[in-house]
């Protein structure tokens, strides 16, 4: 912590960091397994504005078993229900982190300096996670590239999820014609979809690795029930 | 590590399968089903009720139209039509409208024409760019005159899927939208038939399997529970696929 005074008792996650965390945790897998529903009505991707013979796809997904997607079984209809119910909870919990950022810890805890943009500094903290030592250096909350990631999906994977799943939409495509523009047609912003959903799919593999390898439980039990920050009074 | 591989294996099956359970359970379904409405409320209040679709240059024209669903109604009545080019096709403009009409294709080229290059969604997530010509919805609506209590229009069509003839329906903010139009032209020829001939609908903020092919009659209904299995729309009444597809 950077602050001169911690306050006492002050939790190593913030009640909003933790109920985003496991709502996001929620939507997103429900999000992702029922996209995989969805992925097997048309498993090609396109790049453009349009795009539906398999042929000219630039990539064929596999079909993905019942027992992986929401539903258990093929439903495209009941698959977009799920997909939608968990887009609402999640945009807008994105949307209030985002709103919220500047005036909350994670505010600066996210801002990179320049010491952390040197090679040197990356290639230190590659060296440190191949040695399984996770603790992040004193005074900080992440290690670097924890803080890397982070900012990646935050800032950068989770926006473009939202803004990629709207463009897919005829009836928001005409209330914002610009997003058609921004992403280069409905087909691409459908392939950049697909392409940072497996992304996410990475960082959660990764996650739930580094949670296991840096003591689970209390790993777990912090991200429920608060824990203690460093420097607050036991 | 197996162990662990075990739980967090167990707690993603435990869930998905429990995924299944709450969409068949009361409270799971509705909760379900209400999302439909938000996201067209959302829409609605976003869009203004004129907004256009995008229409693209012809240069973005896909070099062939997918055909999907029904690619060719092939009743006899219909293979009749299809034989002497559809001079004797009728398209009935009825229900809850002033004056009922009945329209040859002649009569409807001789209105008022739109044409507009647009992409065609496919609920599947492919999509097609064509260029549609045909009478705006809303000039044959105003001259039929919808009735006040008119809240919808179906388009009956002449196409039978898996036994049940195929229908559609939307609400009066899209029948009277601009770029709503009664398509009898694919990129400046006759209607193929795999793509509707000789009449289909453009409903350019929605999906595609709201695009009725094979139109033969337009009715104008105060509520849709009384049409086929009530639920306004073919896919929809088979499959439970969402009546608003502007999503």
């Amino acid at each position: 912590m950077t602050d001169p005074t911690p306050p006492k008792n002050r939790t190593r996650h913030a009640l909003g960091t933790r109920l985003w965390h496991w709502l996001n945790a929620l939507a997103i897998g429900l999000l992702f397994f029922s996209g995989l529903n969805i992925s097997n009505a048309h498993p090609q991707l396109y790049w453009g504005q349009w795009g539906f013979d398999p042929a000219t796809a630039w990539l064929r997904l596999p079909h993905f078993p019942a027992w992986m997607t929401i539903p258990g079984y093929y439903s495209l209809a009941e698959a977009r229900l799920w997909h939608f119910l968990a887009a609402w909870p999640f945009a807008i919990g994105l949307l209030l982190f985002l709103v919220a950022l500047p005036f909350t810890r994670h505010g600066r805890q996210f801002r990179l300096r320049k010491p952390e943009l040197s090679i040197a500094a990356i290639r230190d903290d590659i060296g440190h996670h191949l040695k399984l030592h996770f603790d992040p250096p004193p005074g900080k909350s992440f290690n670097l590239l924890q803080k890397y990631l982070y900012i990646a999906v935050l800032f950068i994977g989770l926006p473009l999820m939202v803004l990629t799943g709207l463009t897919l939409s005829p009836g928001i495509d005409a209330t914002f014609p610009w997003l058609l523009d921004v992403f280069g047609g409905r087909q691409s912003a459908r392939s950049i979809h697909f392409v940072i959903a497996w992304g996410l799919f990475g960082f959660f593999v990764l996650h739930i690795l580094a949670v296991l390898l840096s003591g689970p439980i209390g790993q777990v039990r912090d991200m429920i029930t608060g824990g203690r920050a460093e420097g607050a009074t036991p | 590590m197996i162990g662990r591989r075990g739980i967090i294996g167990g707690l993603l099956g435990g869930f998905l399968a429990g995924c299944t359970k709450v969409a068949q359970s009361g409270p799971g379904a509705s909760l379900l089903s209400a999302v439909e409405g938000w996201n067209q409320d959302l829409h609605r209040v976003l869009t203004k009720r004129t907004a256009l679709a995008r229409e693209f240059s012809p240069a973005d024209i896909s070099p062939v139209f997918r055909g999907n669903g029904t690619t060719d109604p092939a009743t006899p009545a219909y293979e009749t039509h299809l034989a002497n080019g559809f001079a004797d096709w009728r398209l009935a403009i009825d229900g809850l409208v002033a004056r009922p009409m009945v329209l040859s294709l002649a009569q409807l080229k001789a209105l008022p024409q739109r044409t507009q290059i647009t992409r065609h969604d496919c609920v599947e997530g492919w999509s097609a760019i064509g260029q549609w010509s045909g009478v705006p919805l809303g000039a044959l609506l105003h001259a039929a005159g919808l009735r006040p209590e008119a809240k919808f229009i179906v388009f009956h069509c002449a196409d039978i899927l898996a036994g049940t003839q195929y229908y559609e329906s939307i609400d009066l903010i899209d029948a009277l939208h601009p770029q709503t139009i009664v398509a009898h032209s694919l990129n400046g020829a006759l209607l193929p038939v795999k793509n509707g001939a000789p009449l289909r609908m453009r409903i350019e903020r929605q999906l595609g399997y709201k695009q009725a092919k094979y139109v033969e009659r337009i009715e104008a209904v105060a509520s849709l529970a009384d049409i086929a299995g009530g639920k306004g729309g073919y896919w929809e009444d088979r499959s439970g696929y969402q009546w608003y597809a502007g999503i």
